[in-house]
């Protein structure tokens, strides 16, 4: 009996019907054959409806061999309850947290059965913002901290409540939802594909070029088509320009948020030269409107090329000359090294993904794992940390836009080399039916899944997107554990995940 | 080792734009649109198919709303004889019905008729905002930090952002208002003491733009509010908003 069908990222698209539908009981089996190889994390384990059943598909994503491995299994119509699988595999947790609050599905035994984000769509309308069901420790020692869903800073809103012994944290609840717009939903707009490309951006501005990519990579393989090398390039460089500068930025608000006012200022008009020059490229700071299905409308050029060169070469020394500096100033480093860990083991159990993964020795990078666009035909080097503190993931900014630097001017290299298709966008596409295909973009924050399905009329019927931060969220909750509360800014700021792109 | 830091110093030079008002920006940065002919009324269906967000009006002849417009200058791209789009960021205004761009017009307008006196009289030396996000993308946040950074430099014009409404004398609002966010809103607009300034940033706030008929949307809060300052993007361009305060507080 067939357990999973294999795909590549980023390759054809496959029949629905050839994803096979096991029992639950054989499903778990499934997930525990894979499971037990630390090699392998779930992507993403999602539920729609298709006719009058409940279709939950898992993508396994297996880093040794870059494939990844689909699976299904089904509901019929009025059974609510399930097993919880969260208990012996943890990294599910949210996945089976998702479908509950979307399906009304129970899965029994849960150990954390809370609401995911209050999506207008839910199964269960009386469960509101307000009545979220938080953790509770009796104790006349202990007292309670909520901040948010407004934080102090300009930044996106979200509530946190942390339970204190004193100073100490012993735990910390990330209670989200705030900014549920119903994306996937809108997502489902057949009529005009142009909403799809800037709706996808706008699934997380910080991630533009991320998003975009990761939409027109599944639109592309639902209607079989390869994007031309140097269209691939040029993706692959965007992305890079995107990662170095919110790598840049996130250095400027760590040293802000520990008072080091030389690496803030620095760093913030670092970040404005690297925008800048995507502004320069296509007329957007963030890169909104660059990546398009099937050709683009901002082609590089060699002026564009020359300005990219001039900055990285100025802007990047001038970076990597602050970020040695930040990270040799003792006062800096008490502040940084051994605060807000989390453990390789960890971050197996949780499915930490992306930086969050890689700050604690696990190699997850999907630009070398499961390779898309040109990283393809040229990898990356990954970049490894091994402490999982603050420290870590500060360096890991830097190492890697280092590494994005540096790999930008190997992408130019080849692209002068290459034949310029100069393809325009095509908004007249046409999918093939009844397809389900998988897009995963290792964008800066980690591993950034698309999937679609389309029904018998070629129509997309419905539409994933699994945010790294769906994966890393938790982590932030362990790495505050026996923390000063005072240290949550800088582990929250290390971490800089998403709101928005979690919230849908 | 303070030699080290002396270098990144000089490294780092001069960073701030002399002039907020005057500034250039990229040939290719994606401001007000203008319409150079009128679309014929075949074109201007097909235009108006293409448009991801409604910004599209046929009201009183052919017209772009730039606080539906999202800015990915699809339009012009498929018709540049009829539409293009300028690097002009100087695209806020006080007045709803001036954000819609036509045939002949040059520059976005500010009514100076309808400001209220008390904006003037008490924030113009000193005007400390509140921003809330609600359903915000993250890149019209980034944009209002950056407009206070080292770079734009807000704070010169005694324009910045605070932690408390408390502390405020406005509200900036970015994101098309969730649901979910709706009665944050409102808490923090109520705790802010009066009189204050509501601004709308970005295309998402100021219409709902993609979002405009998403059912996780709440917009009720604007039927409440007169709204002083809207500042048109996707996201809005520090530029855009600093340009916009400045004319709202009249500096």
């Amino acid at each position: 009996m067939k357990l999973f069908l294999e795909t590549y990222n980023n390759s054809d698209s496959v029949n629905l019907a050839d994803i096979p539908v096991l029992s639950y009981k054989y499903f778990a089996n499934m997930l525990r054959s894979y499971f037990v190889d630390s090699d392998n994390h779930c992507l993403s384990y999602y539920a729609f409806r298709k006719d009058d059943k409940l279709k939950f598909i898992c993508a396994i994503a297996k880093d040794s061999d870059g494939k990844i491995y689909l699976s299904s299994h089904e509901l019929k119509a009025g059974i609510t309850a399930l097993d919880s699988l969260t208990p012996e595999f943890p990294q599910l947790h949210i996945f089976e947290r998702e479908i509950a609050e979307n399906f009304g599905i129970t899965f029994e035994g849960h150990p954390w059965a809370k609401p995911v984000r209050y999506s207008e769509n839910r199964a269960d309308k009386i469960k509101v913002m307000n009545n979220y069901p938080f953790y509770e420790m009796m104790s006349d020692q202990l007292h309670e901290v909520g901040v948010g869903p407004i934080h102090a800073g300009v930044i996106e809103p979200g509530h946190f409540r942390f339970i204190c012994n004193g100073e100490k944290v012993l735990h910390l609840e990330i209670h989200l939802g705030y900014q549920h717009r119903g994306i996937e939903n809108l997502m489902l707009q057949n009529d005009n594909p142009i909403k799809l490309c800037v709706l996808s951006e706008s699934t997380g501005g910080d991630t533009a070029v991320g998003n975009a990519l990761a939409h027109s990579q599944l639109m592309e393989s639902l209607a079989d088509f390869e994007a031309p090398e140097d269209l691939q390039i040029e993706r692959c460089i965007a992305l890079e320009l995107e990662r170095i500068a919110i790598h840049i930025g996130d250095t400027a608000a760590l040293c802000t948020d520990v008072g080091y006012q030389l690496g803030q200022v620095v760093c913030e008009a670092l970040r404005t030269t690297i925008i800048n020059t995507t502004q320069f490229w296509c007329g957007n700071r963030f890169g909104k409107g660059l990546v398009r299905p099937f050709g683009t409308n901002y082609p590089l050029n060699d002026r564009t090329v020359e300005e990219i060169k001039k900055i990285l070469n100025d802007s990047g020394k001038r970076y990597f000359d602050m970020a040695e500096r930040i990270y040799s100033l003792p006062s800096v480093l008490g502040r940084f090294d051994e605060i807000g860990i989390v453990t390789t083991e960890q971050a197996y159990r949780i499915g930490a993904v992306g930086m969050a993964a890689r700050t604690c020795s696990i190699p997850r990078d999907i630009r070398s794992t499961h390779p898309f666009q040109y990283f393809k035909n040229h990898r990356p080097q990954v970049v490894i940390q091994e402490k999982g503190d603050v420290l870590a993931r500060g360096m890991l900014r830097y190492l890697e836009a280092k590494e994005s630097v540096k790999y930008i001017f190997e992408l130019l290299s080849k692209w002068e080399y290459t034949e310029k298709s100069n393809l325009k966008p095509d908004y007249n596409y046409k999918l093939k039916p009844d397809r389900f295909s998988a897009s995963i973009v290792e964008a800066w924050r980690g591993e950034l899944c698309h999937f679609a399905v389309t029904d018998e009329k070629g129509n997309i019927m419905h539409y994933k997107i699994s945010d790294p931060s769906m994966h890393n969220w938790f982590a932030l909750a362990l790495a505050v554990r026996d923390q000063e509360i005072s240290d949550f800014p800088i582990c929250n700021k290390s971490f800089d995940l998403s709101y928005c792109g979690y919230d849908l | 080792m303070i030699i080290k830091e002396l270098k990144i110093l000089r490294q780092h030079g001069i960073q701030y734009v002399p002039d907020l008002k005057t500034a250039v920006l990229t040939p290719l940065f994606r401001g007000r649109p203008v319409i150079k002919e009128d679309p014929t009324d075949q074109e201007t269906e097909k235009i108006k198919k293409l448009c991801p967000s409604n910004a599209i009006t046929t009201e009183d002849g052919f017209g772009i709303d730039i606080g539906k417009c999202v800015f990915c200058k699809e339009c012009a791209l498929a018709y540049p004889d009829k539409i293009a789009f300028t690097n002009d960021y100087k695209i806020a205004s006080n007045d709803k019905n001036n954000l819609i761009v036509r045939k002949g017009d040059s520059e976005i307008k500010f009514n100076e008729n309808i400001v209220r006196p008390e904006v003037r009289k008490l924030f113009k030396n000193a005007l400390k905002l509140r921003q809330v996000s609600a359903g915000g993308d993250n890149s019209c946040e980034f944009e209002l930090y950056a407009a206070g950074n080292v770079n734009f430099d807000m704070g010169r014009y005694g324009i910045e952002f605070v932690a408390s409404p408390r502390h405020a004398d406005g509200i900036v609002i970015t994101g098309p208002i969730t649901e979910n966010m709706s009665e944050a809103l409102q808490i923090c607009w109520d705790a802010s003491p009066g009189p204050k300034v509501l601004i709308l940033v970005g295309t998402d706030a100021i219409s709902g733009g993609m979002f405009a008929d998403s059912h996780a949307v709440n917009r009720k809060f604007l039927e409440k509010y007169p709204v002083d300052l809207y500042v048109p993007g996707n996201p809005a361009h520090p530029l855009t908003f600093i340009n916009g305060v400045l004319r709202l507080i009249g500096k």
